[in-house]
């Protein structure tokens, strides 16, 4: 007597998974998905809502000093921005069955992380436009590929962020061109910024492939789709012109253009930097997210009013 | 490396500035609308009167600013922000009015500088020479204050936008126009909230009395009739504040009523020697409030930004 066997269900699953990623499809939440990539996504998504909303702090820094009042309507739009992009991906996370309360618990307590970027600290006015041409342009290049993330929700969330992040990043770019058409001291200003926030730009692509412990299952998954240093590369290659037409010079000196490569050569970034930031020791970690936690506290009592209001509410409605 | 969303690095060093929300050149805002100052109205007048209604919107806007990354939820983060952007776009429409309509209320800065009127005017003058009323500028508390600042500012400024749509003036007009819509959905944030925490916790109801017994002295204030605003009515280009003390008491006691909060029963803020916000005579808080906003601008007088 001969039996087919008939694969496991599991098995049947995950090749139907394996197939859908082979595919270049997408993975919608109501599809069975493996454990490590519920995961995985969760962590990158979280991650990533939760830079938006510590993100607001470094810009938002300066909204009460905005030089212009066309300033300071551009730069309070943009940190709004980055608490709505914070609510799509938080959303997109409780696609994967987590709560909102749940992620900011995990931000809070430190056991979730979010971009190193923002624990560097805004110095100047001109640190507005830096941080909108260096820092969203590298956030751009990060985010690009994911409009094509293997997980639907995250990819269609990425499609509208990197929309407004393109424009945040033109935005931030205006701001310094025109800085640069103003007096010295401005002038002055935008270099001094500019040489603060090259380096922290280039760590935002995180570590050297060969030392980037998560990245090879993110990308045989499809969640991730290029390397660190490849995005990094492409990152440097776009950044150079763009420095050129302002007007300013890029802090390092290893930076030229490589004929044969057809890319720019450049610098290491200062790898044990990037380490102590990481571990939570850059010059602001502390106190972003003791600002983070303040307001969380501070609106405890507010949400438990609203939440018993609506409670109350429900319950004359059923009376 | 191509991808199908590559464009959006396309243009960035472009000259296309159409593409621009809020424009790459600074351009007049009030380019298109006629600004001729109505006949039988004194333009020093309505220059101060667009002062008056200005500083009260870039003020509280810059008070509604500080909220920002503070909120209790990602939602009224947003909404917060928003209201302060409504309110500074009003600003920088009556600040550049004022400045059309009596070059003489701009401060001088250096020759050639490329600073424009309404950033002149918000960042180069001393705080006595402010018209905004007080409540505008204390500073922040808890959620219940803004909450309680926002409910008095604005039913007093909407029942004021509604009655300036029929200005003389085409600019005023305009301004309360466009106005009113944002300041009606301000009121209704404001209201929904009072109601929530009067109705919500124990400890809500209790700091909601408290902001309301701190700013309610400054009420008053909102609709007192100064002669700048009455010598406007009388020409046609203003409303007297006065004119709609009784539509505000009567907004204000159905949300009372409704919240079951009892009136307060606190006595207006007194002025020195009858001078309020309105002739300059401001709180301690503003000089403070100023010495913020205007540092990076009066450090750089002929910056462009």
């Amino acid at each position: 007597m001969t039996t087919t066997v008939e694969p496991e269900p599991q098995e049947r699953l995950q090749a139907a998974f394996d197939a859908t990623i082979a595919r270049h499809d997408r993975i919608e939440p109501r599809d069975w998905m493996p454990e490590a990539y519920r995961r995985t996504l969760v962590r990158q998504i979280a991650q990533h809502a939760h830079s938006e909303i510590i993100g607001m702090q470094p810009e938002g820094n300066w909204i009460s000093r905005a030089p212009s009042l066309r300033r300071k309507a551009i730069l309070l739009a943009k940190v709004q921005d980055e608490a709505g992009h914070g609510l799509y991906l938080y959303s997109a996370c409780e696609t994967l069955g987590v709560s909102r309360a749940e992620l900011t618990d995990l931000l809070l307590t430190g056991r979730q992380k979010y971009s190193s970027i923002f624990n560097y600290p805004t110095l100047s006015y001109a640190d507005v436009g830096t941080i909108g041409w260096l820092v969203d342009g590298a956030a751009i290049c990060n985010q690009v590929p994911l409009c094509r993330t293997s997980y639907g929700p995250y990819g269609r969330a990425m499609i509208r962020i990197c929309k407004e992040e393109s424009f945040h990043q033109r935005q931030g770019y205006e701001l310094l061109m025109t800085m640069m058409r103003g007096t010295d001291a401005q002038r002055a200003m935008v270099q001094e910024s500019v040489d603060r926030f090259w380096w922290p730009s280039l760590m935002m692509f995180g570590p050297p492939d060969e030392r980037s412990p998560n990245s090879g299952q993110s990308m045989a998954w499809g969640i991730k789709r290029n390397s660190n240093d490849e995005l990094r590369q492409r990152f440097v290659d776009m950044s150079v012109p763009q420095a050129e037409a302002l007007g300013v010079t890029l802090p390092d000196p290893e930076l030229r253009w490589n004929e044969e490569r057809g890319h720019y050569d450049f610098g290491e970034p200062d790898w044990e930097e990037f380490a102590a930031v990481i571990s939570g020791n850059g010059p602001c970690n502390a106190q972003r997210l003791a600002h983070r936690r303040a307001a969380h506290e501070d609106g405890a009592w507010v949400r438990e009013a609203a939440s018993a209001f609506a409670a109350r509410s429900t319950e004359e409605e059923v009376r | 490396m191509s991808d199908d969303h590559g464009s959006v690095y396309d243009g960035l060093l472009g000259g296309d500035s159409s593409q621009w929300a809020f424009g790459t050149d600074f351009e007049d805002p009030l380019a298109g609308v006629d600004t001729t100052v109505p006949e039988g109205t004194d333009a020093a007048l309505l220059a101060e009167y667009c002062l008056m209604l200005g500083d009260d919107a870039l003020i509280m806007s810059q008070r509604l600013s500080e909220w920002c990354s503070r909120a209790p939820d990602l939602e009224d983060d947003i909404a917060l922000a928003n209201m302060a952007l409504d309110l500074l776009g009003q600003a920088r429409l009556l600040l550049t009015r004022a400045a059309a309509a009596d070059p003489g209320v701009v401060p001088a800065l250096p020759e050639g500088s490329p600073v424009p009127a309404e950033d002149a005017l918000a960042f180069f003058r001393e705080a006595g020479e402010f018209r905004n009323v007080r409540l505008v500028e204390v500073p922040n508390g808890d959620f219940a204050h803004v909450v309680v600042r926002l409910l008095l500012f604005s039913v007093a400024r909407l029942a004021l936008l509604e009655r300036l749509q029929g200005s003389t003036d085409a600019v005023l007009a305009a301004v309360a126009a466009k106005g009113v819509k944002e300041v009606a959905y301000h009121r209704d944030w404001a209201g929904r909230w009072f109601l929530t925490l009067a109705q919500g916790t124990e400890e809500s109801r209790r700091r909601l009395l408290g902001a309301l017994e701190a700013l309610w002295p400054f009420y008053p204030e909102l609709a007192r009739t100064h002669p700048v605003d009455q010598a406007l009515a009388e020409s046609g280009a203003g409303v007297d504040s006065s004119s709609y003390r009784d539509e505000m008491d009567a907004v204000l006691d159905q949300v009372f009523a409704v919240s079951g909060i009892d009136r307060p029963e606190g006595a207006p803020l007194a002025g020195v020697r009858g001078r309020m916000g309105r002739d300059g005579l401001h709180t301690e808080s503003l000089s403070r409030l100023l010495a913020e906003m205007q540092v990076v601008a009066r450090a750089h007088p002929s910056g462009r930004w």
